[in-house]
């Protein structure tokens, strides 16, 4: 910071700002406490016995801190198969929005062909259409196709995210058309120009992409609720649910297995926390909650 | 950028011009394919499938016939729940979001005016939006149960307030209450990044001028940032009409239909009860009132959104 020479209209006394300051940071300190204590309850309810999750009045700390737990919620409940369904189904639903928003956003943003703002329009249009009206004809349809219990259903119909070619193309209009000129002259592609000048250049845009589409399937509970019976497909949100009616909820498991959902989300929100910083701010995560 | 193309243009014959544009538009078609075979499948379809189902009667299981206007009529006059669903889904959207933009704007305001740990406070309040709604929802559910934490707390504080899930008066707090945690983060961090953007120069001119924190947040700094704001109202007031994961797991709707909102009765009367039809007409009512709402919303910012010329 450079000095600032003007002349202030009042002068604070440093001790006063140094007050200040403290009192700043303890203040929200407090508040940052009060948004972790979720977490603390999670986990410190996960590593005890069951009987006493249910104690009266609740004790803050297990009296024996029983980590086994998360094996046992991981091996049996079935969390591990639950995890690795909700990575195949988030992996792959992030795959294809990839690749297919990346070609149709080059289509949009480059090319010019009749009815290219018509139907562009109408993907804007259909953002705000409600997921919940979605589910009852895709049911049908995934029904009818008998997909239900199958990768495919709960995959594909998640998998054409119109968002994603806005976003991208919002973002390769921003490339300087020059360029790929000189590619074109030489006789190149337009599929190589946009693999290999195009991407490489749009990789901050679609790592967003990339990273909001992940962790919103990743989330993703109604369409999982609906197309999927029984455990043997279960995402770990679905998984969450099937023990809460069961005699005895085992409340420490179901715990455990919240832990275990929230730790791709968490460490992604730590360790990019300056990208998404950066992308919320471009509106890459589309919108609020 | 047209310019290049058009020298090459005038250059080329008119006929090689011809062909070049039909070879672009046979490209764009392939670039296209497979984001407008998803879109039409999974979106253009069942947009028109979900409005022509409303006009029947269709339970899976017997073949649908079209009966016009009944499941509306049904909905407006003869379903005595449709409306306490209407007035809960209101209720609950009215309340989260004056709370969500208060809570969520509040903190990215008070962050902002820090020079250390912005970051970090940052990151803390915005981990919730990354988790699984309905892991946070369980979390939150053990909190509100019956002589668990929320209740230790009341009774600590000595609040005779009673438990909220049990109390249909409270229930839709509890809903709130999770909703905020799991979601005010995004909004706060979406304001304190157009927050950063306000120039200092203008803050200090003020400042010089003699204007408190006060008046520099309320007729510099949010006029500035009014169409973040604007944006950030607009979504989460679309989001929260949809409101179902946390209803899902904490209340059920319950007690009694304390919480049912159009989100939970749209799964239920669809998924319970298989009434495709009757499910795929509440779920119109739900896109009219979205769209309602976001051209009132529209119509409303001209009175307080500032964009720069």
């Amino acid at each position: 910071m450079t000095a600032d020479t003007r002349p202030r209209r009042k002068q604070r006394h440093p001790g006063l700002t140094l007050a200040l300051d403290i009192l700043n940071h303890g203040g929200l300190t407090i508040v940052a406490l009060v948004f972790l204590f979720p977490f603390f309850w999670m986990v410190s309810n996960a590593v005890r016995g069951n009987a006493e999750v249910l104690a009266v009045p609740p004790r803050l700390l297990p009296t024996e801190w029983q980590w086994g737990n998360f094996v046992e919620a991981w091996l049996h409940l079935p969390f591990g198969r639950f995890f690795l369904n909700s990575a195949i189904v988030a992996g792959s639903v992030t795959a294809i929005t990839i690749v297919v928003s990346s070609l149709a956003a080059y289509a949009f943003a480059r090319l010019r062909f009749p009815g290219r703002d018509g139907i562009f329009v109408a993907y804007l249009g259909t953002l705000m259409i409600p997921q919940v009206m979605l589910v009852i004809p895709l049911f049908l349809i995934i029904n009818q196709l008998g997909w239900v219990n199958t990768y495919q259903g709960m995959i594909l119909p998640m998998a054409f995210s119109s968002f994603g070619a806005f976003l991208l193309r919002q973002f390769f209009l921003s490339i300087p058309r020059e360029l790929e000129e000189a590619a074109l002259i030489d006789g190149a592609s337009r599929l190589r120009i946009l693999i290999s000048i195009i991407i490489p250049l749009s990789l901050p845009a679609i790592g967003l992409l990339a990273l909001f589409t992940f962790i919103g399937q990743w989330n993703n509970f109604l369409w999982p609720l609906i197309v999927v019976h029984g455990m043997d497909y279960a995402t770990l949100p679905l998984g969450l649910t099937m023990f809460q009616t069961e005699q005895g909820t085992s409340w420490n498991y179901i715990m455990a297995g919240a832990a275990i959902s929230m730790l791709p989300g968490l460490v992604l929100a730590i360790v990019l926390q300056q990208v998404i910083y950066k992308g919320i701010a471009m509106g890459a995560g589309f919108g609020g909650r | 950028m047209t310019e290049s193309i058009s020298t090459q243009a005038a250059v080329a014959p008119v006929r090689r011009r011809n062909r070049m544009s039909a070879h672009e538009t046979r490209m764009a078609f392939l670039f296209l394919l497979p984001s407008l075979l998803g879109f039409i499948a999974f979106m253009l379809f069942p947009i028109v499938a979900s409005l022509v189902i409303s006009f029947t009667n269709w339970q899976l299981i017997s073949a649908p016939s079209f009966i016009g206007f009944a499941n509306y009529q049904r909905l407006f006059t003869l379903d005595p729940a449709f409306y306490t669903v209407l007035g809960n889904t209101l209720f609950f959207t009215a309340e989260y979001l004056v709370l969500n933009i208060i809570v969520s704007l509040g903190l990215a305001v008070w962050i902002s005016g820090l020079k250390r740990g912005q970051r970090w406070f940052r990151v803390i309040f915005f981990l919730p939006t990354f988790t699984p709604s309905i892991a946070a929802s369980v979390v939150w559910l053990l909190i509100f149960t019956p002589g668990g934490f929320m209740d230790l707390v009341f009774q600590t504080l000595s609040l005779h307030v009673p438990n909220l899930l049990l109390d249909p008066r409270l229930a839709m707090q509890a809903v709130i209450i999770v909703t905020l945690w799991a979601n005010a983060g995004y909004n706060m961090v979406l304001f304190n990044a157009a927050l950063d953007l306000v120039p200092q120069s203008y803050l200090d001119a003020a400042k010089i001028d003699g204007a408190n924190a006060w008046d520099r947040f309320w007729k510099i700094r949010l006029p500035l940032i009014s169409p973040t704001v604007f944006f950030g109202t607009v979504m989460t007031a679309i989001t929260s009409l949809q409101v179902f994961d946390q209803i899902y797991v904490i209340t059920r709707g319950g007690p009694g239909s304390a919480t049912a909102t159009l989100g939970f009765a749209i799964y239920q009367n669809g998924f319970s009860n298989y009434q495709m039809g009757y499910a795929s007409a509440l779920a119109w009512v739900m896109f009219l009132i979205i769209m309602a709402l976001t051209a009132l919303q529209f119509w409303f910012q001209r009175k307080w959104v500032h964009y720069d010329s």
